[in-house]
């Protein structure tokens, strides 16, 4: 049995990073140069930690499956990045910002790397201004901030609608300067498709050359993932359609501990599905629910056209239900809403899968002026993708599967429970609890990336200067690249009659019935049962065209989903074990009369982390109690 | 709605391509572009072909990963919008549409639909960056930018390197590319410390890669879907003449 | 394909041609104002003078050579360019380009090259003249006094309707090439603003047209209203 030992150093709350990282072992300059480092993953965390490695003087390898590292879907985060610094002078601080986030995650993340993360916010955005990335400012030429996701301070740096992107080209830019300077060897289009242990320890990984179709074999003294979240098990979300868990999943299977991987989370503005055929959804920025107003009509099945429905048969159920926060709840609290509307037959559009984001008050109060230039680019986009003017009726929104709060099992230097073996960014688990906060990812990753990881790994290299190059002729990279070879042999045989996507598709459906925003016993139970039938399907009725030594999409498909069978499984096992409804994750039988979340702190404040026990033995559960000294466990009303 | 698409297909970068038609039945005019050729490669994986090979991610316009010229566009016919975000309702019914890769020496053809755009990533490894380390950034607020620059600076860096410029520029020029990068360090004060190198090595890589030169059509402005100006351009040219002017030897 | 024929970096080639454009177009100015002279409806007496002003002036000599280097290097580094652009598009798209911007800029080559077409029958008919190596024209009815007296040369040339055609075509196109070429200058010299380059634009429209009809002139007055 595996211990799990978080590693979290003592002290006082507020110096424990402090502390710790001034008695790290270090890697003298000298010897770092004999010390080579993979990471996987080119997003934000990927980027900045490859860069910084790069600038210490490590040897960094990185790799991605586009083309170009600057397309890694961190591209796409829109709203904005948090930062403690203050500059409104509204009493924000690193503790509050850490109690936001703490209480956000409905109290299921670890105190002290939340701490951690909200204590070098401020540096990040010291070093993105540095990069040259166009926060927006306001006319004395300072940065301006606004706020997000229902907090009562104004600390979210932006850049427009595309903070996301902007942050990316920033890392990527520092990427640029450690490849130009040779410390950073790239290899894009690669797909990571094993981690390799050797003699206990992450030594490297096995890629497939997605243009050759070749395996590779690349060693390191250690290996760092930053490989994202898993929400595209869902098919349907907000993700790029590359977006993959196979490469954390590959670690599970090495002995890699999952945590928490049923806490997903589901967005609750994002264009409904317009079209049998799609495959993606596109988000509307959380930043709408401050003008925009919620409703579906009172009567079911109600067909009329939204404007002429009159004011008094709209129910403005947020409203109704939430008088408090009203529109403005957080994303867990909207989305269950939604779905519950339309569950109930109120939902409007052909599907009666959507609700309406009305912003005809706010046209009205605000002028329309007001609205374009808060939210002129969303609307573009909007009527860009369904062809209506949303300044003239309401737009139709419905949840999505958005980010995952779940990863890898990480202790306080960020490593998992295989030691070499380092886990980054939205693929760990660690500081986003049961529900993630607005902006707070972007913060997470890039904090991740550029300031802790490169401190962290210094203690555990610091045993390897004398180990030299790792040679990759030995038995442990032949037997994993042997495994690959045979998987990918496996599923090209199979020549059955239905497509990846096909497979991914109902995989969505079934994940999405079952183990979406409300969840119970059954209904999970049934979910396995599903997953299982459709996996065995699938080994039986694949079909992947072409061949493996070019270019080939459909396989990189059908690998990708074939891992998300299992991934499927234990997210329903995870949410079958947690009796509890917290955050994101809502089961039925814990709701309190009004139809609320209801925790239970007692059995259940704790992270559940999985071993993997081989292909047909049931996982093992873990549990890394949650200790809270700095904040107080309360109940999350937005009554 | 039904098609007629004329698509270019190529198994790989040795092997000569050639058009092939497809007629693609039932269309919805919901579909975006891209899932029109999802729907086109079910049908033809169905009937035992090898699918058309495209390049995609982020299906929401920002990752630039797609790319398609359609009928004598990149990006196809509608202004500020990259092949993902482009609808079908954007057609007529019964519309026969030419589908080709991105045309230039610096873009070859990897298969299909698909070009190799790494010569855009060596631009960048020449001087894409303001060399600053991590940790030793000043405070943020205490180096004023104009909200003006700033935000000009923004809008020259919302570039996603998506390569319609030089698909679009009869000359497959990739000045528009280089000139966002080049501008938007150039015009903030965090990035004019080194601007003068920066531009000279930019250029000097742009040159290498064997894209063509500028002769100010101004097409890669009409059809970058981010609709980065031409003034980026002006911009590089001035700063690569201070440049060549003022710049003092390294020692 | 590593650099262009020339050594010169794709920036540095585009101010080049820039500044040997704007010099060529400042002689354009320079050029019409000398020949509306030839309509002063004095018999070419003013017209006369100043060329011969001009050809017995070192200073204007020694700009004979700078204005030829101008159109040696304009023309050269325009052929060059399209050369190298040919080659940086080795497969051609299937479906022609329909991105909607100035057809003009599209075709400078092509413009340029009628001009030059144009301009090696001007050289023949006056330059070369000058120089000797081509015979004096005659027509019955018109003295050219000498190999100096333009004006007269005009007016056999002007007389004759394939002549005065292909001129006033030729300047046709000369006003395509220069509406694209005036804004480009300043594009290609950096010197671009936002309030400023719509002005730029306008001033180049009004430019080009402005030489284009200037010139024009000149053989429709010959050939309809002049008597000698």
């Amino acid at each position: 049995m595996q211990k799990l030992d978080s590693k979290i150093p003592e002290g006082p709350l507020a110096e424990k990073w402090s502390r710790y990282k001034a008695r790290l072992r270090l890697v003298s300059p000298a010897n770092k140069k004999k010390i080579e480092i993979i990471v996987v993953g080119t997003g934000l965390a990927g980027s900045g930690a490859a860069s910084a490695l790069g600038e210490l003087g490590y040897n960094v390898k990185v790799f991605c499956f586009q083309d170009s590292p600057r397309r890694a879907h961190s591209v796409a985060a829109q709203g904005g990045i948090n930062a403690a610094k203050n500059y409104r002078n509204d009493n924000d601080s690193v503790y509050r910002l850490f109690h936001d986030m703490v209480k956000g995650g409905d109290y299921r993340a670890r105190e002290s790397n939340v701490y951690r993360a909200a204590e070098v916010s401020n540096d990040v955005i010291d070093h993105f201004t540095a990069l040259g990335v166009p926060f927006a400012r306001d006319y004395g030429g300072s940065l301006d901030t606004r706020s997000f996701g229902g907090v009562q301070v104004s600390r979210t740096f932006y850049a427009k609608g595309q903070t996301g992107q902007q942050c990316l080209y920033g890392t990527y830019s520092s990427l640029n300067r450690q490849i130009a300077k040779g410390t950073v060897k790239m290899f894009p289009r690669r797909d990571m498709l094993d981690v390799v242990i050797v003699d206990g320890k992450a030594r490297g990984i096995i890629t497939r050359n997605l243009l050759t179709g070749e395996l590779e074999r690349h060693s390191a003294h250690a290996v760092v993932l930053a490989t994202g979240g898993y929400g595209t098990v869902f098919y349907l979300s907000t993700l790029g359609l590359g977006s993959n868990a196979s490469a954390a999943w590959s670690a599970y299977r090495k002995g890699a501990l999952f945590a928490n991987p049923s806490f997903i989370q589901i967005h609750p503005t994002s264009i409904p599905v317009l079209n049998e055929y799609q495959c993606k959804l596109t988000l509307m920025s959380e930043s709408l629910r401050n003008d925009g107003r919620v409703w579906v009509p009172k009567e079911q099945g109600d067909k009329r056209h939204p404007t002429e429905i009159p004011e008094e048969e709209r129910d403005y159920y947020l409203e109704r239900r939430y008088p408090a926060f009203g529109n403005l709840v957080p994303r867990d609290v909207a989305s269950r809403a939604a779905k519950e509307r339309c569950d109930a037959g109120y939902g409007v559009g052909d599907t009666g899968l959507s609700v309406y984001l009305d912003f005809k008050d706010a046209i009205e109060k605000q002028g329309k002026k007001a609205i374009r230039d808060k939210y002129g680019n969303l609307f573009e986009m909007y009527e860009k993708i369904t062809g209506i003017n949303p300044y003239n009726q309401p737009m139709r929104i419905y949840p999505a599967g958005h980010y995952t709060m779940g990863g890898l099992w990480v202790d306080y230097n960020l490593m998992t429970t295989i030691p070499g073996l380092y886990a980054i960014g939205e693929s760990n688990f660690s500081d986003h609890g049961a529900n993630r906060l607005g902006a707070s990812s972007l913060m997470q990753c890039c904090g991740d990336g550029y300031f802790i990881l490169p401190n962290t790994i210094s203690a555990y290299l610091a045993d390897d200067i004398r180990t030299g190059t790792i040679p990759t002729d030995n038995s442990a990279f032949e037997e994993a690249e042997k495994a690959v070879e045979d998987r990918i042999k496996r599923i090209m045989s199979v020549g059955g009659k239905e497509t990846a996507s096909s497979f991914h598709k109902r995989l969505g459906k079934i994940m999405w019935d079952h183990c979406g925003m409300r969840r119970d016993a059954e209904g999970l139970m049934k979910g396995v049962e599903m997953l299982k039938e459709l996996e065995e399907e699938f080994w039986e009725n694949i079909c992947v065209p072409g061949s493996t030594d070019d270019l080939n999409h459909e396989l990189e498909k059908a690998l990708k989903v074939a891992d998300f069978f299992e991934v499927g499984r234990l997210m329903c096992e995870d949410a079958l074990q947690r009796e509890e409804s917290c955050g994101a994750h809502f089961r039925e039988e814990h709701q309190t009369e009004t139809g609320e979340a209801k925790r239970n702190d007692t059995d259940f404040a704790y992270v559940a982390a999985w071993e993997f026990q081989g292909a047909k033995t049931e996982p093992k559960l873990h549990k890394e109690p949650l200790r809270f000294k700095y904040v107080e466990l309360k109940e999350r009303s937005y009554k | 709605m039904n098609f007629i698409l004329k698509i270019w297909r190529q198994k790989n970068a040795q092997t000569k391509g050639s058009f092939k038609t497809y007629l693609l039945k039932d269309v919805s005019p919901e579909m975006s572009f891209l899932e029109m050729l999802d729907y086109l490669n079910k049908q033809i994986i169905g009937n035992g072909g090898e699918p058309v090979t495209f390049e995609h991610d982020c299906r929401e316009g920002i990752c630039g990963s797609c790319g398609l010229y359609i009928n004598g566009r990149p990006h196809g016919p509608m202004r500020n919008t990259t092949t993902c975000e482009l609808h079908m309702r954007e057609f007529n019914d019964g519309d026969s549409i030419v589908i080709e890769p991105w045309r230039a020496r610096a873009f070859p053809v990897i298969k299909d639909l698909v070009v190799d755009r790494s010569s855009f990533e060596r631009i960048m490894h020449a001087g894409g960056f303001i060399s600053v380390n991590t940790g030793s950034a000043p405070e943020s607020n205490s180096n004023p930018v104009s909200k003006t620059i700033a935000d000009k600076a923004f809008d020259a860096a919302t570039c996603i390197g998506c390569g319609a410029c030089v698909a679009a520029c009869k000359n497959s020029s990739a000045m528009l590319y280089a000139a966002a990068k080049i501008a938007q360090y150039a015009m903030i004060p965090q990035g004019k410390v080194e601007a003068k190198e920066r531009v000279d090595k930019m250029v000097k890589q742009m040159d290498a890669e064997g894209f063509g030169f500028c002769s100010n059509t101004y097409s890669c402005e009409f059809d970058c879907p981010k609709g980065i100006s031409v003034d980026f351009i002006a911009l590089m040219n001035r700063e690569f003449f201070s440049s060549k002017v003022c710049k003092q030897k390294q020692t | 394909m590593k650099k262009s024929v020339i050594n010169l970096s794709s920036i540095s080639q585009k101010y080049v041609m820039a500044l040997a454009g704007i010099f060529l177009m400042l002689f354009l100015i320079f050029h019409l104002a000398t020949n509306l002279l030839m309509l002063a409806g004095d018999g070419g007496k003013a017209f006369g003078a100043a060329v011969e002003f001009l050809t017995g002036n070192p200073a204007i000599k020694l700009m004979e050579y700078v204005l030829f280097a101008g159109f040696l290097i304009h023309i050269l580094l325009g052929v060059l360019l399209e050369w190298h652009n040919y080659r940086a598009r080795p497969v051609k798209y299937h479906k022609s380009m329909r991105s909607e911007t100035s057809t003009f800029s599209r075709f400078m080559i092509h413009t340029g090259i009628i001009i030059l077409i144009f301009l090696i029958i001007h050289f023949m008919n006056f330059f070369f003249v000058r120089l000797g190596l081509v015979a004096i024209p005659e027509e019955p009815g018109i003295v050219v006094r000498d190999e100096h007296d333009f004006f007269s040369m005009a007016v056999i040339w002007f007389k004759n309707p394939l002549y005065s055609a292909i001129y006033i075509v030729s300047f046709v196109f000369l006003a395509f090439h220069l509406k694209h070429a005036f804004q480009s200058a300043f594009q290609s010299l950096g010197l671009n603003h936002t309030k400023y380059t719509p002005a730029i634009k306008v001033i180049g429209t009004i430019y080009a047209i402005a030489i284009s009809v200037g010139f024009a002139i000149i053989p429709i007055y010959f050939y309809f209203f002049y008597v000698p």
